[in-house]
């Protein structure tokens, strides 16, 4: 039997990496896959606490995100072609007009 | 150690290796995308080590089969210079960073409560399309319906936003 511990490190491990990938990368695209993974460190916890307990809720919660994730991945990716097409780039650097 | 452990832990390091590989991969961001497909289907692993089979099927179908498709697709579509992204060379700091980091991560697992629920035991079918498909069409129906308009959303967001000029 796994410690529900370690699933919880697990996923603490994953959001981190996410985490640092969104906040250091420039690369736009890169950006939004960090963001997937943060998305699938929550899943992850979702399915263990969902596990502990022996209840579906976390399992019907994870079908809600990954639903969200797969609609943020299409309007995302369509600003970054619509960014690209007036632009000619997807470095966050020089789309920074916004930035404070 | 029994099989589910080794699958576990097995699965659980790669996809931490292929994380980090997808977020330190700096040039080359097809493989960024590769390594991220890495990370779903080891993700998909843990699932079915934890009894979760609907979602670990889901997990397949929608983010190895379609979304990351989908980010292959743009970045070819867009014909990146692989080295537009190279940041310039500071061992100091990127050092200073990675020092940083895992003192965060140390910090962030210590937050870890020691003394969560331990695992129960469950039913057979617990995970199953069964199961879950019953719990969705009755208690949560509400909430899949109106899934159903978020995604109506997305398209037409996708499509207004991917359209050369709006008439």
């Amino acid at each position: 039997m796994i410690p529900l511990e370690h699933v919880i490190g697990l996923s603490a491990i994953l959001f981190l990496i996410g985490t640092v990938g969104a906040l250091t990368r420039r690369n736009l695209i890169v950006i939004l896959m960090s963001i997937e993974l943060m998305l699938n460190a929550a899943n992850l916890a979702f399915v263990g606490f969902s596990r502990a307990w022996g209840e579906h809720d976390g399992h019907l919660f994870v079908l809600m995100v990954i639903v969200v994730a797969a609609c943020e991945v299409a309007v995302g990716l369509g600003i970054v072609i619509a960014l690209f097409r007036n632009r000619e780039t997807v470095n966050v650097e020089d789309v920074s007009l916004l930035k404070w | 150690m029994s099989a589910p452990e080794l699958f576990f832990y097995g699965a659980g390091a790669l996809a931490v290796v292929s994380a980090l590989g997808m977020v330190l991969n700096v040039r080359n961001t097809v493989a960024a995308a590769m390594s991220l497909v890495v990370t779903m289907i080891a993700l998909a692993v843990v699932y079915v080590v934890l009894e979760a089979h609907l979602v670990a099927a889901l997990q397949i179908m929608v983010y190895a089969g379609a979304i990351v498709v989908v980010f292959l697709f743009v970045v070819m579509l867009l014909n990146l210079r692989s080295d537009a992204f190279a940041p310039p060379r500071q061992r100091l700091l990127k050092a200073a960073g990675a020092a940083l980091s895992v003192g965060i991560a140390a910090a962030f697992l210590s937050l870890v409560p020691a003394s969560l629920p331990t695992m129960r035991d469950v039913p057979d079918g617990f995970g199953g399309y069964r199961a879950v498909g019953a719990e969705l069409f009755t208690r949560f129906v509400l909430p899949f319906e109106i899934t159903s308009l978020l995604i109506l959303a997305a398209v037409v967001g996708a499509v207004v936003l991917a359209k050369r000029r709006l008439d």
